[in-house]
Order: C-alpha cells, then structure tokens, then sequence
C-alpha cells in the first residue's frame, strides 16, 4: 500500500460526498415530477413520447398495477433482445458478418441484461454485431437501470406517503429518469471518455503488421467499435456489461487513469445520490445521511483489506520482485494492468461489487483469496454498499426496516420507521427479500457442485478456488451484479440455464416484496415520533444498520465463505498450490 | 395487463430507436468531428503501414526489444479474444508459467530478480505498458544489443514513460510498442527485419 495509492481513494471518496447531496435533490425533483432545468429539451420529447405509447402521465397506480408494468416492459424488452441477438445476421451494422448468436446463450444474455447484471457468457468482440451492443445491450443498460431507479422512487414514495393506496406511475417514472438524468449523465461522460482514448467508431476491424513479426503470427486484428457512449452508460446505470471480454481492463474501454477515475466515481455517484434522495423527499435528511455512514464503512473496510491484500507478494513464487517500489507497485499483478497498478485495480474491484455494476477493471479470479474474498462478501451483503442503480438504496431499506424491527423488539415496543409503524406484514416482506437471494445463491451452488459434468467441468482452477468459482458465478448472478470468476466457462447449457434463472429471480422475485411493502407502508396513518420511538438519524443507527446487515450475512454464507476464499488464503500460505 | 403490454412493445422500440440508435450515432459523429485519431484508436502508421494502436500491446522477443508482458488473449495479444488467464495465485498452472517465464527473462538479461509485472499476464491481455521497473531491467540487454550505449536507451525510455496522470492518477508507465519503434529509428537493426 502507498501513500499515494490512499490519495488517489480519499480524493475519490471526497468527490463522491461532495456531489452527493446536490445529485440527490436533484433526482427528488425528477421522482417529484418538479421542474429541472432540462425541461426545455425532454419536456415535447416526453409529452411525443407518451402520447405514442397511450401512457395516461396522470394516473396513479397501486403497488400491483406497478409491478405488472414493471414486469410487461421487462418481458417485451427482453424478449427483443432475444430476437435482435437471433437475428444479427441478417441486420445491418455488422461489418464482421458475425453469425446468430446461439439459442441459450442469446437467452441467457437477454435475462442478463435486462435484470441489470451484465453477466457475459460471451466473447464480445466475436460474438455480438454492433447493432445489436448499441440497439440492444446498451439499449438495456438504460432501460434496466432506469427499471431500478423507478422501484427506488416508488419505495421512497412508499415511506413518504401516508394513507394513500398508489405509488406513482412507473411509464412516467421510467421515462422521467432515463431522459433526465440517464442520457444527459451518459453523454457527457462519452465525450469525456472519448477525448481520452475511448473508440467510438463503426468501422470494420483492423488489421495491423506486428513491429515484430514471427512465422506464427505477423498480423494483430485489432477489434473496434462505438465503445465509448456504451462504456459512460454501462457505468453510470451499474451495469457492467463489457464491449469486449476483457471490460474496463481492455485499453480501448478504459485507456488513461483519468478515464479509470470517471469510471469508477460514474459507478458509485447514483447510488450515492440516491442516499440523499431518500432523506429529501421522507423529510428526514440525517436519516439519508445515516444510510449513507452506513454505507461507507463497507466500502471503507472492503477497499482497505482488498489492497492490502492485493499489496501482498505470492508465496509460491521465486526470484521475482514483488515489493513495491518508486519504479513498480508491485504485488499480485497476474491480472492486472500497468496503467492502474495495485491500488486502482482494488478500488475498482470493490465498487464494482459494493455496487451492482459488475465491469472489471482486473480480474477477479486471479485475485488473492482474501481480496477475492472482499469482492465475493460485497456482493453476498446484498449489493446495498451504495449498491445497484436504485437497487442499492431499495436493498438497503429493507436492512433498515430489519434493524428498526430489532432496535424495537429489545426496547419492547413496535418499531417505527419515519412516522410509520412497522408491523407483521413488513417484517415478512423484508424477511422473504433477505431469504430469497441465499436460496436461490446457495442451491444453485450447491447442485452445481454435485454435478461432475454439468457443474465441475467448467472449472479453470482446482482445489478450494474452484468452489470459490462455483459460488461466485451464481452470487454474482443473483446479486445482478455480472462480474465473474472468469475462469469458469460458463457457455454451456447448463450454466447459461441455471444462470438465467438465477438473474431473472434475483431481479423480480426480489422487486415483489419490495413493492408491496412500499405499497403497505403508503397506506399505513401517520405516528408522531414519541419518547420511545428509536430514531434513525444517529450514529447509533448506522452502528445498528451496520450490525445487522454483518449478522444476516454471516450467518447465510460464512460455511461458504469458510470452504472457499479462507480455506485457500491458510493453504496458500501453507505452501500449498493446486 | 393486456395493455401495460402494449404500451411495453410501443415504449421499448421507441425508445430503442432514441437510445439505441440515436444516442451511439450522435456520440459517435461528434467523436469523429472532434477527436478522430482518439475515436478510431490512435492507430500508428510507419512507411505507410499499420503497424499498430497505440493502446494495445504486441509481443517482442529476442535481445533487442523490450520485452512485453505474457498476455492471455487468444495465443498472445490477439486484440478479437482479450482477457486475462484467469488462474488463481494458488494455481500451480500459473507458478509453473511464472517460473517458466522468469527463467527465460533470466537466461536472456541478467540473474536479478525479475519485476513481477514481467512475467505475469495483463487482465486485458493487451496491457501497451511495463512498469519502469521492468523497462529498467531489460535496458542494458537492449544497449546491447543495437550497439547503442545504456544513457542512450535510458533517454528513450524517459521519452516514452508516462507519469502519474496530473502527478497523482494511475502509476508510471513505459509504452512498449512506441519504445521499440523508436529503438528500430534511432538503432536500426544490422539486418532488415523480416
């Protein structure tokens, strides 16, 4: 660890905190339907766009009516990206003459990116035409995060409201976010990207004369495309989904430390924001603030061991430097890139798994055991450290309705939560979110383990790490999150399956309970704070958030977590390889 | 329901046609109005021919390169198949390719132990850099061999080192391809190259 590696994660960290709070509001205005400054240019665009879809922009919908919504948009969307993957062929934009992309595999793609995880089961750049990453991936990396972003709204609403049976209108809530604050953020943020090296083009592959050539190989194919206004969205809507294999590692996605700094604050900088959103619009300002605590001690204590573990020289390796120096960073660079060293590949990696974003700036599964470990326990704490566009701030309301719940039951009265009283019925809606994802992350992982020839045989490593894989790729399915252990070779039939079933009900059987305990909390009467209302704007409630969220976690996963990460970093250390 | 589905199909392929269609076409004429070279990937041009991006990384061999690093992507830095290895530090795959590796770096330059960034592969498989640690080891085997003196070699390498962006972002850097183009100018070879 350096100096100024730590420089260059507080500055980070400073940024984020100070837009924070100017981002937040304005997302509550665009959640209130309030006016915005980018009325002038989205406002006809909106009002065209309504009147073409039959959208009703005033009328309210129930937490039923907004799910069906919800679930009809991400059926058809996704039932299009099926066809477009299908189809590709016979589509204009694809100057390779790339062929259908095959059935599973374009259907596991299509549940991938429209949950908003971005797993890729795929090789980009031999695999997708340009249409179909412009017209459907990165169509989809808007349309998922948006779908995030309107279940934020309508849960924030929920807590807000009182005595009201609607939640807002999702059509409007999707389109008032993607307009006003999708596209703007993306499209800054592309032209940044390509002024420092990102290509944005159509152009046919190159073909390039090595400097250095030899009999087996004197042409390097050099694989383009329009990168750059898919890289700015695909970080700032936490989607992760790579315009090549290698994601934000590849030169062409991520050139300079600057455009690696954007990235990286793009990922994080919504979900932030969303912290001071919910204190905005519920009233309560230190209660965002609060979450927000919360939130940084995860991010601060993941960030802090994965770099020092990642610092750390291999044990099993003779003769090589491994000590960082003015000269080199050092440490474990099988992985990683020059340009971002140690500390910026450890930055990355953990706000990618903090979040539900999944791009890769490293690769994961070369990490060491524990700072793989930091990246797996990331995203099985349920993604709420700032976490997915929307997701995180959803995800992490249900831990406060369970902290709040268990700061009642040991003072011995009904808990409240900003003026409402959290009852039976909320705690089973909070209790079916936290069991859900641990059922469907363990059994997956679990049959696939039993499995010889369907599970086992897509190893790329031995021992405890390959476990290790197993159980990342189904975490990172359920999670939404769509980073990997990249090893596993996960374009067979039953990977592709079973991961598409785990990204669609990680995405939707999660979105239920978490509406209809926004849809209850809105119908329920107000209750004024009283003496023994436990209030959630303190340091004690971030202690208490932070408290419960480790406890549930550990108690689910860490048998897991044993057998795995921990079991390799001891025999690692032991001198053992596989 | 019927009819949240209708209002889906017309939403999404509406919607489609602005940001999946629009947007990339809007980005990518205003990248190519404004930043040509950087919107098509600074492609390097000697005596006509492509030669190289200036992002992605090539393999070098021999005395008198500087040495890349081992790269994962398809058989090495194939710039269609990026990645890394993937192998985990436990791996005994991959210790028997680091020793492999830094045997070799061994036998050709000298028995100092080898930077790590040598002899390990890049997450992209592309990686255009080597630490100054690493270009420092290989620069009195390069001196070497294009009879030039080791000041000489150093001077390139300052040349074509990066430093911290702003004097704070990422870590230095030296570029491989453009240090070995400019070697191949100032030192030409005895004999042409294949």
């Amino acid at each position: 660890m350096s100096a100024n590696g730590w420089l260059q994660i507080l500055l980070l960290f400073a940024i984020l905190l100070l837009l924070t709070r100017p981002l937040g509001h304005y997302l509550a205005r665009v959640f209130e339907r309030e006016s915005t400054i980018l009325d002038p240019v989205f406002s006809p665009v909106e009002r065209l766009l309504y009147r073409l879809c039959g959208i009703d922009a005033q009328a309210e919908m129930t937490w039923i009516e907004y799910g069906l919504a919800l679930l009809a948009f991400s059926l058809v969307s996704m039932l299009l990206l099926y066809l477009l993957q299908r189809l590709q062929l016979w589509l204009p934009l694809n100057p390779e003459h790339l062929p259908a992309v095959p059935g599973l595999l374009a259907l596991n793609t299509a549940a991938s990116f429209t949950t908003n995880t971005n797993w890729q089961a795929y090789t980009p750049e031999t695999t997708m035409s340009y249409l179909t990453q412009m017209a459907g991936l990165a169509y989809h990396n808007f349309a998922s995060a948006a779908v995030g972003l309107a279940v934020a709204a309508a849960v924030i609403r929920g807590i807000a409201r009182r005595e009201q049976q609607t939640l807002g209108n999702f059509w409007v809530d999707l389109t008032r976010v993607t307009f006003r604050v999708l596209l703007p953020g993306a499209f800054v943020l592309a032209l940044i990207l390509v002024s420092q090296g990102v290509v944005q083009n159509l152009r046919p592959y190159d073909t390039a004369h090595l400097v250095q050539p030899t009999a087996a190989q004197s042409t390097q194919r050099i694989a383009q495309g329009p990168v750059a206004s898919q890289e700015a969205i695909k970080e700032l809507g936490t989607n992760g989904g790579g315009f090549f294999n290698a994601n934000s590692a590849h030169p062409f996605e991520n050139p300079t430390p600057l455009t690696n700094f954007l990235e990286i604050l793009a990922i994080l900088l919504l979900p932030a924001a969303l912290t001071a959103t919910l204190g905005r619009i519920t009233g309560s300002p230190r209660h965002g603030w609060a979450v927000f605590a919360a939130m940084s001690v995860f991010f601060f204590a993941g960030i802090l061991v994965a770099y020092w573990a990642e610092s750390a020289p291999n044990p099993l390796w003779h003769s090589v430097s491994q000590h960082a120096s003015v000269s080199q960073s050092g440490g474990n660079m099988e992985g990683k890139e020059v340009r971002f060293g140690i500390a910026n590949s450890s930055l990355f990696a953990v706000a990618t798994t903090d979040t539900s974003c999944g791009a890769v700036n490293s690769m994961h599964d070369s990490f060491t055991p524990l700072g793989g470990l930091v990246v797996l326990t990331n995203m099985l704490l349920g993604e709420v450290v700032f976490g997915g566009v929307g997701s995180g701030i959803y995800g992490m309301i249900i831990f406060v309705v369970l902290a709040v719940f268990i700061a009642g039951l040991m003072v011995g009265r009904t808990p409240e939560y900003l003026g409402k009283k959290i009852e039976a019925y909320d705690v089973k809606m909070a209790m079916l979110y936290t069991l859900i994802f641990p059922l469907i992350v363990l059994t997956s992982a679990a049959i696939s383990l039993l499995l010889p020839h369907l599970g086992l045989s897509s190893l790329n490593n031995s021992g405890p790490h390959g476990l290790t894989e197993i159980l990342y790729a189904y975490t990172s399915a359920a999670a939404n999150n769509g980073s990997a252990f990249a090893g596993l070779n996960a374009n067979t039939d039953w990977y592709n399956l079973t991961l598409a079933f785990a990204m669609l009900a990680g995405r939707f059987l999660m979105i239920v309970p978490v509406l209809a305990l926004a849809g209850n909390l809105a119908s329920k009467r107000y209750t004024p704070p009283s003496q023994g209302t436990f209030p959630v704007t303190t340091p004690l409630f971030a202690v208490l958030l932070v408290s419960v969220i480790l406890i549930v976690v550990a108690l689910t996963f860490f048998p897991a977590l044993s057998l795995g990460p921990v079991l390799e970093h001891l025999l690692l250390h032991a001198g053992h390889s596989f | 329901m019927g009819k949240q589905l209708a209002i889906a199909l017309r939403f999404t392929l509406l919607t489609t046609l602005l940001l999946g269609l629009g947007y990339p076409l809007l980005v990518t004429v205003l990248a190519q109005t404004f930043w040509k070279q950087q919107a098509n990937g600074e492609l390097l041009l000697q005596h006509g021919t492509l030669v190289g991006s200036r992002w992605i990384g090539q393999p070098f061999h021999g005395a008198a390169y500087f040495h890349s690093r081992p790269s994962a992507a398809g058989s090495g830095y194939d710039a269609t198949s990026s990645g890394g290895s993937n192998w985990s530090p436990s791996s005994a795959r991959l210790a028997d390719r680091v020793q492999a590796s830094v045997a070799a770096e061994q036998a050709e330059t000298s028995t100092a132990p080898v930077p790590v960034d040598l002899v390990t592969a890049s997450g992209s498989g592309l990686d255009p850099d080597i630490t100054p640690a690493a270009a420092d080891f290989q620069a009195a085997r390069v001196a070497r061999a294009r009879h030039a003196t080791l000041s000489q070699v150093q001077q390139l390498i300052d040349r074509n080192t990066d430093q911290r962006q702003f004097g704070l972002l990422g870590e230095p850097r030296v570029h491989v391809l453009a240090l070995n183009l400019d070697l191949d100018r100032q030192f030409p070879l005895p004999q042409p190259r294949p």
